[in-house]
Parts: C-alpha cells; structure tokens; sequence
C-alpha cells in the first residue's frame, strides 16, 4: 500500500457533497458527529474544503446543475480520493430515475467505491459503510 | 466607496443545502443580494404525475427529510379535500402526534445549526443529543428516524400500539428539563442578546408583503397558524397557545422556535394519552373528478398541496409549495442594509467568528458538578503559582 | 366580516369579471374569472380583503392552459381560488408580482416550466432550471418529451 493511502486510513477527513437530495441523508451525516455517535473520536472529521478532503461524501440524485459542480470538484480534490454514495438516491437515484432534471446517475460521472443504500441510511449504517471503506482499501494492501 | 459582490456558494462549508447568493456590498455594508436555485430541483411535480395516488404519497415524503410529515399530511388531505371527506379521529390523533413530534426534531435541528453557524457549539451539541430523543420517540411509534410513512389518503398506515404509549410519554417527560435548561441558556445569554436583538429585522407590513408563513411571520407580530386559522387534525380538542412576538429579527425567531416546542410536547403528550379508539383506515378506493386543496402548518410554515383528478387513479396536476418559498425572498428585505457578518447569520450561513471558550464544567460520571469555570480559573492560577515556586521564578 | 358578507362584497363589486363561481365546501370557493381582470380582483383581495397569497398553480390542459390563484381569508378560514384560462399557443397574463412581492418567484416558476409570459415581470429570470435547459422546451406541458440525447434511465453501475 503506498504510504499516502495508509496516511489516508488513519483520519479519513470528509468532505460532504449534497447533489440535490432531500436533506435527509445531509442531516443525518451532520447526526453522526454529534455526542451519540461521536466519529471524529475515529479521527474523521467533516472538513470545508474540497483541497483537504480524503473522502468525498456525495448524496442526492445529482440534478443538471449541481452535476458541473460535481465534476468541478472531483477535479480538484487530491488524489488519492475515496468516493462513498450516501443514501438511495445517490447509490441508483431511487424514485428519482424518470425525473427531467435528474439524466445521469452517479456512478457514471465518477468511480464510486463504495455505496451505503437506504432512505436514509442510519448512522450506523453509514459508520459501517465508512468501517467497510476503510477494511476495503486497507485489505487490497 | 466601490461596490463589491461577495458570492457564498453553491457549495459553503457550513451550508447544508447548496444554493447561490450574490451579495453586493459596499465597505460592510451589504447594499443588494441575489439569489439562484436550482441546485435542488428534482422535477417531483412531475414524477407525482404518473404515479397513482398512494403511491404518490411517498414521493412527496421526499420533497424534504426534515419535512417528511408536513409534505405527505398536506398531500393526502387534498385528496380527501377532492371528495371531500373526514378521516376518523383515532387516524387524527395519530397524524398530529407524528406532527408534533416532527416539529420538536426540526425545531431543535434548526436550535443546534443556528448555534453552530454562530459559533457558538455547546448549543449545537446539547441541541442535537436531545434531538436524539425524539428520534427515538418516533422511531417506537412509526418505526423510523425519519421517513416515518404513516400517512395514506383516507387515514394512516399504521397503528400506534398501546404498549408503545407509556414509553413514548416516559420519553417526552424526560426530555423537558433538558429542553428547559437550554431555553435558559440561550434566552438568557446577555452574548446571543447582543449578537441577535436587532438583527434581521422583519416588519409587520414586509411580512404581509412576502406573505411569509410560520415563526417568520410570528416573530414579527402577524398571528398567523394554519393549525388556529384552518382547524385540522386533532388540534382542537386541547388547549395550547401560538407564541407570536413583535420584534421580527433573529432573536424573536429563535424565542417563537424555542416556546414552540414546549406547546408541540405538550399536544402530543395530550393525544398519546387520550388515543380514542376506532378505524384507522377509511379504505378509500377511486378517487372522483375534481380538485383539492390541503394545507397544514409545517415547523416553517404552512405547506400547500394542490391535487386535480380527472377520475383516473393517478392525478392529472399535483402541485406543491413548501413554506420556504415564501419565506425565502424576505431576504431581500432583512438583508439589505446589514453588515456582511450579521448578513451571513441571517442567511442562517456562517459566522466566522465567537466560540464558547467560557463555559466549561467538569462533571463526574452521575453528573454531580466537581467544578465550575470560576474554580478552574483559580486552580490554574494555583497550579501556575505551584509551578513559579517549583522552578524558582518570582 | 362573515363569510357570506365577503363572498356578497366580493360579487356585486365584480360581477361583471366573474364567468363562474362554484361554492364547493364551507371552506373553499372556485372563481372563474376574466384574465384581464386578475390584477384588479388579485391585489383587492391581497390588499381589501386581507387575504394571504397561498400559491398559483398552472395546469397544461390542452387547449387550454389553466392558472388557480389561491387565496386564504384567514379569518374566516375560506380559501377562495381564482381561475383563469390562457391559449395554451400562446400564453399571456398581466403579472401580479410588480404590484405585490410575494408574487415573484411563483410567476417566474411558472414561465420556465409551463411557458406563461407575465406581462411586466419586474424579474423575468430563470428560477429553478439549469443554464443550459433549452428555450421553449417545457417540462410541466403534457407533451413534454425528453430532449436530451445522453441522458440515461437505468440504475448506473
């Protein structure tokens, strides 16, 4: 494993992208920072900018606009870069496949490595999926 | 002085939604600010369209994750508004508690985002653990933290079942001093007064204006309730007050929020103990030609639905307007003249500066104070003197 | 005022406007009205009777296109619903917003999905649709069809 990706693995910092979803997941991700869950007792911490972000959070169905800024910043994020879709719609864009403003799915714009369904996913849900990531990368060695 | 436009977004680190504003400022002060949407836009009108009307109901559950009651409740009683017909008062009951309980969550989430953008984080913290509560609560009595999919054109989807109730009222209760505890801190708190009081300012007349909805407009003095005005659901069969203030601005939001929670426990605590018995179910089967409206009063407003049937099971129009609609573009008139940093709050965005480095306690594991900031001022000082002596410094 | 007083007030002052009036429940009216009539009895209602703005719903109903002005007295909680009928070839309202703010953003909403020019719009911007959706294609009409060629239906990867 090259020394960046172990680096990586440590303190994953996330950086959260809300590509016009319902809040739900958004609000839910926010929840697991806070006393009950706790994550940044792990080391990861929600960070405000795409330049120091390991792992890039997307949720939502990615509509017409927010799918330039999608693009924008997954060029601009540090490789290497973990991409976790967050919630149904992200993960296969749910009741949300025939609607006018929402023609690609996400993972057809950007690799996605690993994908936590549900409407919302729970807090442990997504700890678990963020556990998975992590054992994922950290087993390809 | 050179105008200057500042834009904030689509994506902000504190924002949780991505949106788009332009402020042009001059100096400090923000002299106009513009806004684009769009970054959320889903097309649901549509989708709504081709499904039939049950299923519809799930869709509009996804308009919002932090309106996911308010949305399907407007919803389902323009269909019943088609007919029109009544649902059966155990299904009331039931919908007012979902109701209310969503309301506390939203509330307290709103509580907790307002303490954070203004650096103030204890609120935060504090706010959202007790949050967890009332999740909890709704999780034992619909099965969900958030989506809890209990409305159905024609009552509810789901019983709430009397084992349940004892617990869930246990619940409630526990949650009160909390809550009491942070409405002291925060109404009482001589920094938020003055970071607040005056900020924002919106009219009695500019609320008519925008036609704003919810605690914006209670704030500034219009009593405006869907649940007083347009009697629905259970809300008539007890006693409880809508908390108007006059000022308009932050602080008279945060204090409509706050003492609405209080009135939301205690509606739902009346309709968890005084559950009348009966169907929950009307079992509705063709809807008929026509048009329905239904209203409710969301935790930001009202929420309106308006459903057009031509006989067939889908609807031929359904459209929806949420209350932030109305509520958002009284920006324009709270924002402008401003200074950038109060205008950042007001856009409920960020504030770069203020943190809470005063308020620290120490407790022990049953939550018995050991100190206080007064004593860990005094100990510090001992430790440093202690420290000088050791080392012979004067 | 009652409710009878207002719906009495608000009928002999525009007889000649109204086409239609449907009474449908204790707590809803349905007006049929004139459209070039829908700034007069709109900003009455807003500013006489003190009646808050719900919402504007536009339904594409081919030949027609149809605007329902909604208005609740909340007093009396009556929610009272003007309707109006445009050529759905070309769609023409006088628009309300340059008289009351809260008309805004509902007019520019239903110009880019339905296709309705407001006469004298202060604000005649796009609202909610992305920069490059192209002019004259409109996604609430009932014959919208998709336009875009690389848009995919399936559920990814």
């Amino acid at each position: 494993m090259s020394l960046k990706l172990k680096a990586l693995l440590k303190s994953p910092w996330v950086f959260h992208l809300s590509t016009g979803s319902c809040n739900n997941c958004d609000i839910e991700i926010l929840d697991c920072l806070t006393p009950r869950f706790d994550l940044e007792r792990f080391g990861m911490l929600l960070v405000g900018s795409i330049k120091h972000a390991d792992v890039l959070l997307v949720t939502g169905s990615c509509n017409r606009m927010s799918v330039e800024r999608l693009k924008e910043l997954y060029k601009q994020v540090p490789q290497p870069c973990l991409v976790v879709a967050v919630g149904t719609c992200a993960a296969s864009r749910g009741i949300f496949k025939d609607s006018y403003n929402c023609p690609v799915p996400l993972d057809k714009i950007i690799p996605v490595d690993v994908y936590i369904p549900g409407c919302p996913p729970k807090p442990e849900a997504m700890i678990a999926g963020v556990v998975k990531l992590i054992e994922k990368v950290g087993g390809a060695k | 002085m050179g105008k200057t436009i500042i834009p904030i977004g689509p994506y902000h680190p504190l924002q949780e939604e991505p949106e788009f504003f332009t402020l042009t400022v001059e100096g400090e002060t923000v002299i106009d600010i513009d806004m684009r949407m769009g970054y959320n836009h889903r097309g649901i009108e549509k989708l709504s369209e081709r499904k039939t009307f049950e299923n519809s109901t799930f869709v509009v559950e996804r308009i919002c994750g932090i309106c996911s009651t308010s949305h399907p409740y407007a919803y389902t009683r323009a269909v019943e508004d088609i007919f029109p017909m009544e649902v059966s008062m155990r299904s009331k009951y039931i919908r007012t508690i979902i109701a209310e309980g969503e309301r506390i969550h939203s509330h307290l989430l709103w509580l907790g985002l307002a303490g954070h953008f203004l650096g103030y984080n204890t609120v935060y913290m504090w706010a959202w653990k007790l949050r967890e509560e009332i999740l909890d609560v709704m999780e034992i009595l619909s099965g969900n933290r958030n989506a809890y999919a209990m409305f159905k054109p024609g009552g509810v989807r789901r019983d709430i079942k009397p084992e349940d109730v004892p617990l869930s009222v246990k619940k409630i209760d526990s949650i009160l001093p909390t809550l009491d505890m942070i409405k002291k801190a925060v109404l009482d708190d001589p920094v938020l007064h003055a970071r607040l009081k005056g900020v924002g300012v919106l009219s009695y007349q500019e609320a008519i204006d925008f036609s704003a909805l919810g605690p914006t407009s209670r704030a500034s003095g219009v009593a405006r309730d869907v649940r007083k005005d347009s009697p629905y659901g259970a809300y008539q069969e007890m006693e409880w007050d809508m908390i108007v203030t006059e000022n308009g601005d932050v602080f008279d939001k945060a204090v409509v929020r706050i003492l609405e929670m209080f009135e939301a426990a205690k509606i739902m605590k009346y309709c968890l103990n005084n559950l009348p018995d009966g169907e929950i179910d009307a079992k509705i089967k063709d809807v008929p030609p026509g048009e329905g409206i239904g209203h409710v009063e969301a935790p930001r407003g009202e929420t309106f639905h308006y459903v057009k049937s031509d006989g067939t099971n889908r609807p031929i129009r359904h459209k929806v307007r949420a209350p932030t609609f109305m509520n958002l573009p009284t920006y324009k008139a709270t924002v402008k003249g401003q200074t950038i940093s109060d205008a950042t709050i007001i856009l409920a965005a960020i504030d770069p500066c203020y943190c809470c480095t005063e308020r620290i306690a120490v407790k022990d594991a049953k939550g018995r104070m050991l100190y206080d900031g007064k004593d860990l001022v005094q100990l510090s000082r001992e430790k440093t003197a202690k420290m000088k002596r050791r080392m012979g410094v004067r | 005022m009652t409710r009878e007083e207002v719906l009495m007030d608000f009928t002999s002052r525009f007889n000649e406007d109204i086409l239609d009036f449907e009474d449908k429940s204790n707590t809803r009216v349905y007006v049929n009205i004139k459209p070039e009539a829908i700034v007069r009895i709109g900003t009455y209602l807003f500013r006489n009777v003190n009646a808050r703005f719900n919402i504007a719903s536009a339904t594409d109903m081919p030949p027609n296109i149809e605007i329902l002005y909604h208005f609740i007295v909340e007093d009396i909680n009556l929610v009272i619903s003007l309707r109006v009928f445009l050529n759905r070839e070309n769609p023409e309202i006088e628009s309300l917003g340059k008289e009351i703010e809260a008309f805004n953003w509902i007019e520019r909403e239903m110009s880019e999905l339905l296709g309705i020019t407001f006469i004298g719009h202060p604000d005649p911007r796009r609202l909610l649709l992305a920069d490059n959706w192209p002019e004259c294609v409109y996604p609430l009409r009932q014959d919208y069809e998709e336009w875009d060629e690389k848009a995919d239906r399936t559920r990814g990867v």
